[in-house]
């Protein structure tokens, strides 16, 4: 196995002595948006794949999500009790009538893998930050949060802070200094999933979410 | 020669199906716009391109002491690192750990190594299940296919073909030929597929050696399910995929993305650092990078072909060739067809089974000109062409010299020689001027769609001393 690995890296430096090195200038300007530019960005370049993008407010965007459940005939939704988005959900299904089901598995996955593929209609997850540039959330999953919840059930329903969206994806890498550690899994998400493999058509809803709702805090 | 008969075989065939050609015209004319529009200003795009080369240029440069850092950085992460010199061991490093799990079934998210690797035929072959999860990928495994593009896998069919595959292979579901329909129920077949499998497979767009991470650029969700779901990770990829800092990531990223089909960022971009940690709750408990090298530091040795290793298959030069467009991918005979193909084909496989490829080209030089990371591909399918006929046994591309003819060197010996003896040049124009009553009217393949060439009764030098042209 090393010897594979030996093998390998002495061939590369065997003619590697006479290749000089590339004048790599790595200094990226970020255009100069304000708020309200990032905001517009987002949200244009979000619908344009589809995504349904709501702005609301800090105090009701948990009533929209209820408004939007109860609209959309949700059977069920899947949310984190620890995670950042618990109390005002609380709060809104305590006093709300005729909501899904709030459902909760504060255990690995791999315990109730069947009724999460099989019988979640959708799930909501907070999010880290976003890029105004190309409409993409940045969600780095937690234990409260995890990877599939984003992924398996058909509906995603994301909560965005205005406030976290930055101008590119170069500018969150800088300023989030990603590179003093990165988590077991990083994402970018722009909008449902979807395949244009038969014949170059656009059709959405493969294999990860078939709908992603963004609430986006103002 | 067999190779060259074979392949204008093929070629012959793909341009004598109507069908095949009108799928290729409109899926290429349709991604040449996308890529347009995404591209708006044209000098930033220039700028960007440049951007692209150099980053991906200083990776090659300083690939040794990358995949060091990169094996480094996985490791401390918890990401098992595997080399492989040969696509034997690759197979071979991925069969052991499907059966130190007692793993029989894969589930994989679509890979250009992998299918280099025939990792598929090698699984099955030992009693495995691989399948596919890319919608195209599936539907090219239905129909025991190979890819006809690395982007777009079965862009050569059309949705009737694809509706009629799967009214065939999957008789209970109701015949369709609504694409969104299609995909639903490619959707529900592949969901218990992700749910049951005991691997999943993924290749790697970019490996950050900084930070020891994977990144994945996809739009179907299916490359998330299969790094997430199954409880082992497997990720194959070619040792040139190493860049050397996060920081390079965005800007190759924004040039894959428009290049390939024009969306300004994919849905997903997955990163993925490490296999599960204590306490988190999902992703696979063990995730294997394997790092293959399959010729690749053989094309790194030569100052010029090593250019051909900055490429991010994004598939603009094939979507850009005129030759692709009409003959599609499956008449290259290669795993990847175009430009890019050309060039990287034959220098893995030799040039005694791939040296037609370079000469599948018309020089027009659109290639080079979409090329996202600026690789001179007319130029290297030109030393490509060079390389298989040269006899210095100088060269390090393999099969060098393989379809040199005897007969086409003597040739360009006395056409080489005539040109630089006056008298033998003025002698022979006279008489070819002579003779042009019995030149052949049939002559090969060029008479096949074009009438035969006439010589003129005198030549250029001799109307031009007429005119009172002085030769000096």
């Amino acid at each position: 196995m090393s010897k594979a690995r030996d093998n390998i890296l002495a061939r590369l430096r065997a003619r590697n002595a006479e290749k000089a090195p590339v004048d790599l200038d790595r200094t990226v300007e970020s255009p100069d948006w304000s708020r309200e530019e990032r905001i517009d960005r987002f949200c244009k370049a979000m619908r344009s794949v589809k995504t349904e993008v709501h702005t609301v407010g800090r105090e009701n965007w948990a009533k929209k999500l209820a408004e939007l459940s109860k609209q959309k005939k949700l059977k069920n939704l899947l949310y984190a009790p620890a995670g950042p988005l618990a109390e005002p959900i609380e709060a809104v299904w305590r006093a709300g009538e005729g909501l899904p089901e709030l459902v909760t598995r504060e255990v690995e996955v791999d315990g109730w893998k069947e009724e999460l593929f099989f019988d979640i209609d959708a799930a909501v997850t907070s999010t880290r930050s976003a890029i105004a540039e190309v409409g993409a959330m940045i969600l780095w999953p937690t234990p409260e949060e995890p990877r599939t919840f984003s992924l398996v059930p058909p509906v995603h329903i994301a909560v965005v802070e205005a406030d976290q969206l930055h101008n590119t994806f170069a500018d969150a890498i800088a300023a989030e200094e990603w590179t003093s550690g990165m988590p077991t899994n990083a994402l970018l998400i722009s909008g449902p999933s979807k395949s244009a493999d038969i014949e170059q058509t656009l059709a959405y809803g493969v294999h990860g979410p078939v709908e992603l709702i963004v609430l986006l805090i103002e | 020669m067999q190779q060259k008969a074979e392949f204008e075989q093929r070629v012959q065939k793909a341009l004598n199906n109507p069908q095949l050609r009108r799928n290729f015209r409109v899926a290429m004319d349709g991604l040449m716009e996308k890529r347009s529009n995404a591209f708006p200003d044209k000098e930033a795009l220039e700028a960007l391109r440049i951007t692209g080369a150099n980053i991906r240029a200083n990776a090659l440069v300083k690939q040794p002491e990358l995949l060091e850092q990169l094996e480094a950085n996985c490791t401390r992460n918890g990401i098992q690192v595997h080399w492989a010199e040969t696509i034997e061991q690759a197979n071979r490093i991925v069969l052991e750990i499907m059966e130190r799990h007692q793993a029989t079934g894969m589930i994989k998210g679509k890979s250009m190594v992998s299918e280099e690797m025939e990792l598929n035929h090698f699984l099955e072959a030992q009693g495995n299940s691989c399948i596919e999860s890319d919608l195209g990928e599936y539907i090219i495994q239905l129909d025991h296919e190979t890819p006809s593009h690395i982007i777009a896998p079965a862009i050569h069919k059309s949705k009737q073909e694809i509706a009629q595959l799967f009214q065939e292979k999957h008789p209970d579901i109701p015949y369709s030929e609504d694409i969104e329909t299609m995909t639903r129920s490619a959707r529900k077949i592949l969901r218990g597929k992700f749910f049951e499998a005991d691997v999943g497979l993924s290749g790697v767009n970019f490996a950050v050696a900084e930070t020891g991470t994977l990144c994945l650029v996809e739009n179907e969700g299916n490359g998330r399910m299969c790094t997430t779901v199954p409880p082992v990770h497997i990720a194959v990829t070619g040792i040139e995929k190493v860049v050397e800092k996060l920081a390079d990531v965005p800007p190759l990223l924004k040039l894959l993305t428009r290049s390939a089909s024009g969306q300004h960022i994919s849905t997903y971009f997955n990163m993925i650092s490490s296999p599960r940690k204590p306490g988190e709750r999902d992703g696979p408990t063990e995730v294997h990078l394997v790092l293959l090298d399959n010729q690749r530091s053989r094309i790194y040795a030569d100052e010029e072909l090593f250019d051909s290793l900055r490429c991010i298959r994004c598939g603009a030069c094939m979507n850009h060739c005129p030759v692709y467009t009409r003959i599609g991918g499956h008449a290259y005979g290669s795993l990847i067809p175009g430009p890019i193909g050309s060039v990287i084909e034959p220098q893995k496989f030799g040039l005694e089974n791939f040296g037609v490829l370079p000469t599948a080209s018309t020089l027009c030089g659109a290639c080079g000109e979409v090329c996202p990371v600026k690789i001179p591909l007319p130029k290297l399918l030109h030393r490509l062409r060079y390389e298989q006929v040269r006899n210095d046994h100088t060269g390090a591309t393999i099969g060098q010299g393989s379809q040199r003819s005897t007969r086409e060197a003597l040739i360009w010996k006395l056409w080489s020689w005539a040109h630089a003896n006056p008298a033998v040049y003025r002698g022979g124009t006279r008489l070819a001027g002579l003779l042009r009553g019995v030149v052949p009217n049939k002559i090969g393949p060029w008479t096949r769609v074009r009438t035969a060439p006439k010589i003129a009764p005198k030549s250029l030098h001799q109307l031009a001393r007429e005119e009172g042209f002085e030769n000096e």
